[in-house]
């Protein structure tokens, strides 16, 4: 998966749990959660549904890593590519 | 005979339409059972019926708007039925006549439209008995299935946009009642949420990515418990107060596209905090989309608000009526905390809770308050 392919996941899942915004709109250092205004409660349904579509079990721990865009699209790609 | 009439759904609530009819006459009923559809300022809502029995008659037409506690059918308990034989008889005829009709609609009639209009209708969900054609002999052309769809959409449309606004007026009718007739009193306390955080946080690495649990469940089962202490909270002011069995935490969610909805948690003092969890992933989405049950509305007891998502300290609320108390989670952030004559830095939550002072007093609130924290300290023993 590539850098792009995985912003584009991230934003269509974005998308599904909050239809009102524009996830695209987002830039890479925005924090994803107040920028779009989601609560801890869709934010989890969010993190389920990157598990569901990449199998990638992100403990809470973690949580702090993956506040904007361009760390998320990080973390993702250093916890793929370790897995193989 | 009983009466099933139109459901109080809080306090602001006077009048309802009733949208649509899930049974008819004939049909058995139980305890629980969706049976209507009542478009109310809130959205439409589903009714549950709290009896068993057969469906005896719909007195209230679908579209009809008629004032809370008016018969919306009858129903005819398993009781009565064992009792009165011949009454029976006189259901069948209802059922027949709805069998008739049923039947008469059946074979259609024969529909020209072109092959175009034809495939878009059924791509769509278009019903093309209901088009009147506009082509030669009244052929039912491309553009008055289009036609159809928009006038379709259209409505919904306009209803979306008159709910958010129909939700606004709800809360501001009852936050005005409520502030007109309620003396309120306000308490606020910091809790150290050290413990209650370290316990959530070793319970979730034993849970798997779907199970875990959010801070605001926790906080829920604690209120609950709290409250089984100073049960006085728990209650309706309704000529003197009215304790309640029951512990059901109205738990307010805001609506992406403006305005609230507050679904009961029933019995939260009875369930564990994954059982808390889990109502709340299935009413959080349901609530979202304005899709709650009659006796989710209408059941709180008390109001839990949870402001803490963003920087928000703290939550001064307005009681919902006839309830007697609400309770504001702030934020949880971290602040010097000194203890034991010695400073740290600590994760606090700011808690607090307006009451009604004919109801109870500050010192019934403090005690509240002093249970709330003492659990939230203990939270292995919750």
């Amino acid at each position: 998966m590539t850098e792009q392919e995985i912003r584009q996941l991230i934003f269509q899942l974005l998308k599904k749990i909050a239809p009102d915004t524009e996830p695209e709109k987002l830039q890479p250092d925005d924090d994803i959660r107040h920028t779009l205004e989601i609560d801890s409660f869709d934010y989890l349904q969010f993190i389920v549904a990157i598990d569901e579509q990449l199998e990638l079990d992100i403990p809470e721990e973690d949580y702090g890593k993956i506040d904007t865009v361009k760390n998320m699209t990080n973390y993702i790609i250093s916890k793929k590519t370790k897995k193989v | 005979m009983i009466e099933f009439t139109m459901p109080s759904l809080g306090a602001d609530m006077e009048a309802g339409t009733l949208s649509e009819w899930l049974v008819k006459a004939g049909d058995k009923v139980k305890r629980g059972d969706i049976i209507a559809v009542v478009d109310t300022q809130k959205g439409l809502i589903d009714i549950e019926v709290f009896d068993e029995g057969v469906i005896q008659k719909l007195v209230t037409k679908e579209g009809e708007k008629v004032p809370v506690g008016s018969v919306l059918a009858l129903i005819l308990s398993d009781k009565e039925q064992g009792n009165v034989k011949e009454e029976k008889p006189e259901i069948s005829p209802i059922i027949e006549a709805k069998a008739t009709e049923k039947v008469a609609v059946v074979p259609p009639a024969r529909i020209k439209a072109s092959p175009l209009a034809k495939k878009i209708a059924s791509d769509q969900g278009i019903d093309l008995t209901n088009i009147k054609g506009t082509g030669e002999e009244g052929v039912i052309t491309k553009e008055d299935v289009e036609k159809a769809i928009a006038a379709k959409e259209k409505p919904q449309e306009v209803k979306r946009a008159a709910s958010s606004e129909t939700i606004r007026m709800a809360i501001a009718a009852a936050m005005s009642k409520s502030n007109k007739e309620i003396p309120h009193y306000y308490l606020q306390t910091k809790i150290d949420m050290r413990n209650s955080l370290n316990w959530l946080s070793e319970a979730n690495k034993q849970r798997s990515l779907k199970n875990r649990l959010l801070p605001v469940a926790l906080l829920l089962k604690a209120t609950a418990k709290a409250l089984t202490i100073v049960p006085d909270l728990n209650a309706y002011w309704e000529n003197g107060l009215q304790r309640k069995a029951d512990i059901n935490i109205g738990f307010v969610i805001s609506l992406r596209g403006g305005g609230l909805m507050i679904p009961a948690i029933h019995d939260g003092a009875k369930k564990s905090v994954d059982e808390i969890m889990a109502t709340l992933s299935d009413i959080i989405p349901r609530a979202r989309v304005m899709k709650l049950r009659s006796s989710e509305l209408s059941d709180s007891t008390i109001t839990v608000t949870n402001l803490g998502e963003g920087s928000v300290e703290t939550v001064f609320g307005v009681i919902y009526p006839p309830q007697v108390a609400i309770v504001g989670f702030g934020n949880i952030s971290e602040q010097p905390w000194a203890e034991n004559g010695m400073l740290d830095v600590r994760p606090v939550l700011s808690v607090t809770l307006a009451a009604d002072h004919r109801a109870t007093d500050g010192h019934i609130g403090s005690r509240f308050l002093t249970e709330l924290n003492n659990i939230l300290q203990n939270p292995e023993a919750i």
